[in-house]
């Protein structure tokens, strides 16, 4: 997700304040950004956005029904939230409510930056599919490539010895499926 | 230390004004001698860089800590180099005086 929007959401004309918006997440927008601004299929955005074709496909899914429903009922539009991964160290406080973070990153933080309750719990980010630890190897020579999150490992041939490729750290059968590769 | 809040009004009942770049008035409040000082944004009304320049006012004042409903990008990684704490408060309720009677909370 490398461009949020920089206004806030959407209010129909001639309408009263809506008292519930439809609430619009990051990746919804950034979904439909990708598929109907920069028409890009739904493949390739799914690259762009590091997530797979069928979770992209969800999203845009999900972000149309909700541009429909906002659109047919005149309902107003708010951008927010939604999974969205922190650069730096952040603590949510519970007494308070407030979210702060961490500059000085030598000295540990025990209390809130705010009320000073002591009631804080650091925000931990979920483990993601797709990481940089994936990697397909091919179990003949070794070779290996970042796996991409819209291909399966089964799918890639290795461009050595043109073997059926596997995810590297899982078991499996020495060159199994790979009789002719060579 | 000195604490910057960003506010929709001049004076102490105002509440917490949740844009950061464009707010009305910036509160520098000072933990040690409890003194409090409003300084009107002159950015409120900029279409762009906003942002960045009220991070260059509410560095000069010295303060070393933000309190805001949210910030934008750039002004996040100005922060940061600048080893100012950011403190996102998504209560736009809250009262300018609440905020600094949290603050005193503080051990």
């Amino acid at each position: 997700m490398n461009n949020p929007p920089h206004f806030k959401g959407f209010r129909p004309i001639g309408l009263s304040e809506e008292h519930n918006p439809v609430v619009i997440n990051f990746e919804e927008y950034e979904a439909i950004r990708l598929s109907d601004f920069e028409l890009n299929g739904h493949v390739e955005a799914a690259l762009i956005m590091g997530v797979s074709r069928p979770t992209y496909t969800r999203i845009y899914e999900s972000a149309r029904r909700k541009v429909a429903q906002a659109f047919v009922l005149g309902k107003t539009i708010v951008f927010e939230g939604g999974k969205v991964y922190f650069d730096s160290e952040w603590y949510s406080c519970i007494n308070c409510g407030c979210w702060f973070n961490h500059p000085e990153k030598e000295l540990e933080i025990k209390n809130c930056t705010l009320c000073g309750s002591a009631d804080i719990e650091q925000y931990h980010q979920g483990p993601q599919s797709g990481s940089a630890d994936d990697i397909c190897i091919c179990p003949t020579c070794g070779f290996e490539k970042v796996h991409l999150p819209t291909a399966p490992c089964k799918s890639e041939i290795c461009p050595k010895c043109n073997c059926q490729m596997i995810r590297k750290g899982t078991p499996h059968l020495h060159g199994a499926g790979n009789k002719n590769c060579n | 230390m000195k604490v910057a809040i960003t506010s929709t009004g001049n004076n102490l009942d105002s509440s917490l004004d949740s844009r950061f770049g464009r707010c009305s008035y910036f509160v520098i409040y000072d933990t040690i001698s409890h003194s409090t000082e409003f300084i009107p944004n002159p950015n409120n009304e900029n279409i762009e860089g906003a942002g960045s320049a009220s991070v260059q006012i509410i560095a000069s004042r010295g303060a070393e800590k933000v309190v805001s409903g949210e910030f934008g990008t750039k002004v996040k990684s100005l922060f940061d180099s600048l080893k100012i704490q950011l403190v996102v408060l998504k209560d736009p309720e809250k009262k300018i005086s609440e905020i600094i009677k949290l603050l005193n909370h503080k051990n």
